[in-house]
């Protein structure tokens, strides 16, 4: 227990340690664009092709329910409501968890294994602000952009796993898309997942930035990464959605 | 202790521990400036260590090193940085930036660190290179490299900066005899040239006494010799002696 706890009270400190440094010069743009162009737009494709396939699945799977109750009419909405809400932050989170914290975990790990950390640091750069902030702000900006993407392809693969059934008009299917969607359906889930990105890319980081084993240690900080930033992220969503639903009342469902 | 201008660098009762395991226990030793001082010994008692302390990746458990007029293992951040300018880190496998290029690696420190306009960077980066005969490979990325070229990319981002004091972590390890050879000789130039202050850590006794003015030699944590090559060839302690000698 007492090891648990030194535990979290670590990666709490590295965490308050990233928004320090954040707001301390210099101030890392160059690195900062760098980890954007690869945690951001090269998780695109992968976001994308998760969020359509999930669309295309959800539909046919609730399309047969909801013909039972004759509510055929409100796939459309069900679908949107379902990806803003939940699904489109969830896994667009879980998704770069895997892709994003396993990376960041194992390069920042081979990194100090290798001694380039070290290197750094004999050279006078703060190595912490120069590779771990850096990319906890690239996870924090990216993901909330990639879960639009996320949304917006399970949308339309709704539509063209409707448009097959019932050939449904593209007009049809998004007015009733959003006829229900509120703005605190779509801003306040999509907000939250800037605190998935943080908890992504500080615990990635965490395992990565202060291993001391060798390279073993490098596929261990990797799949830790993966593993605490993911029921990090599931537990932290239960904590949100009641923040969200306190917050904005309208937004519960 | 005398932290004259004549001092470079002065290591005064340090000990360092990992754990249970002891790996320095009370070192102490003075290196005067312009001076190259080879330190020797067998694996695992703390050569390397010796020099992570030196540039402060390390924190002593106990004793003070003094960096010309700094005392270093109580520094604040902003004052380290300062004093690490002074040094310059050539690591054993280079440690060099594996995702930029050789130029970017030379440039990172000179574009962060120093005023400098971009077109000095490029003078000062084409030169360092031209210096260890890497001039051609300025675009090339550090995996491209070979062993020989790796070392010589890391010891032109140590000198970028034109530091005082160049630590350098087993130079010539892994490399051919003629590579490594090279290496000595642009560490010798360093020395004669630009008077920088070395401390090389070395197994090969060869390149040390090439280099080297002053040898301190570590057993088992403990500075067992130091002194001039005669010195420590007529020292008390047999595997100083047998360090220091020429393997036939």
């Amino acid at each position: 227990m007492t090891k648990v706890l030194e535990f979290v009270g670590k990666v709490t400190r590295f965490g308050f340690r990233v928004i320090r440094d954040l707001f301390r010069p210099p101030f890392e743009g160059a690195q900062l664009a760098r980890q954007l162009a690869e945690i951001g737009s090269q998780s695109v494709p992968l976001i994308a092709a998760s969020g359509f396939a999930l669309g295309a699945v959800m539909t046919l799977h609730t399309r047969s329910t909801l013909i039972t109750f004759g509510a055929e009419a409100e796939i459309p909405t069900v679908q949107s409501l379902a990806f803003f809400v939940e699904i489109g932050p969830l896994v667009a989170g879980l998704l770069l968890a895997g892709r994003v914290g396993s990376g960041i975990g194992a390069v920042l790990a081979n990194m100090r294994v290798t001694e380039q950390i070290d290197g750094i640091e004999s050279l006078s750069v703060d190595s912490f602000k120069f590779l771990v902030v850096p990319r906890v702000v690239a996870c924090v900006i990216a993901l909330p952009l990639l879960t639009l993407f996320m949304d917006f392809s399970g949308l339309l693969a709704g539509f063209v796993a409707e448009y097959a059934s019932s050939h449904i008009s593209f007009h049809l299917y998004i007015t009733r898309a959003f006829a229900s969607v509120d703005w605190a359906n779509f801003i306040p889930p999509t907000l939250k997942t800037a605190v998935f990105g943080f908890i992504i890319g500080t615990v990635s980081a965490y395992f990565g930035y202060t291993i001391n084993e060798g390279a073993q240690g490098v596929g261990k900080a990797a799949t830790n990464s993966v593993v605490l930033s993911s029921l990090l992220l599931i537990v932290s969503d239960v904590v949100l959605v009641k923040c969200i639903a306190f917050a904005f009342p309208g937004a519960a469902l | 202790m005398n932290h004259d201008g004549r001092t470079s660098v002065s290591f005064e009762d340090v000990s360092k521990s990992f754990g249970a395991k002891k790996i320095l226990s009370d070192v102490s030793f003075q290196v005067a400036a312009g001076e190259a001082l080879c330190i020797l010994g067998r694996s695992g008692t703390g050569k390397s260590v010796t020099l992570k302390l030196l540039i402060a990746l390390l924190r002593p458990d106990a004793g003070k090193i003094w960096i010309e007029q700094d005392e270093i293992t109580n520094l604040r951040s902003e004052d380290l940085s300062r004093v690490r300018r002074k040094m310059g880190f050539l690591f054993q496998d280079a440690a060099l930036f594996d995702s930029i290029t050789v130029y970017e690696n030379l440039a990172l420190p000179l574009a962060r660190l120093t005023d400098k306009s971009q077109n000095e960077i490029d003078f000062m980066v084409d030169k360092v290179l031209r210096q260890v005969g890497l001039a051609a490979d300025k675009k090339t990325m550090p995996s491209e490299l070979s062993g020989g070229m790796r070392k010589r990319a890391g010891l032109a981002r140590a000198l970028v900066l034109e530091p005082k004091i160049l630590l350098a972590d087993e130079p010539s390890s892994g490399l051919d005899r003629i590579t490594a050879s090279e290496i000595d000789e642009l560490l010798l130039q360093q020395k004669t040239e630009r008077q920088t202050t070395l401390i090389v850590v070395t197994h090969d006794v060869h390149g040390a006494r090439r280099v080297g003015d002053r040898f301190a030699v570590f057993d088992k944590g403990q500075l067992v010799s130091h002194g001039t090559a005669a010195e420590v060839e007529h020292s008390d302690n047999r595997t100083a002696r047998e360090l220091i000698s020429i393997p036939c």
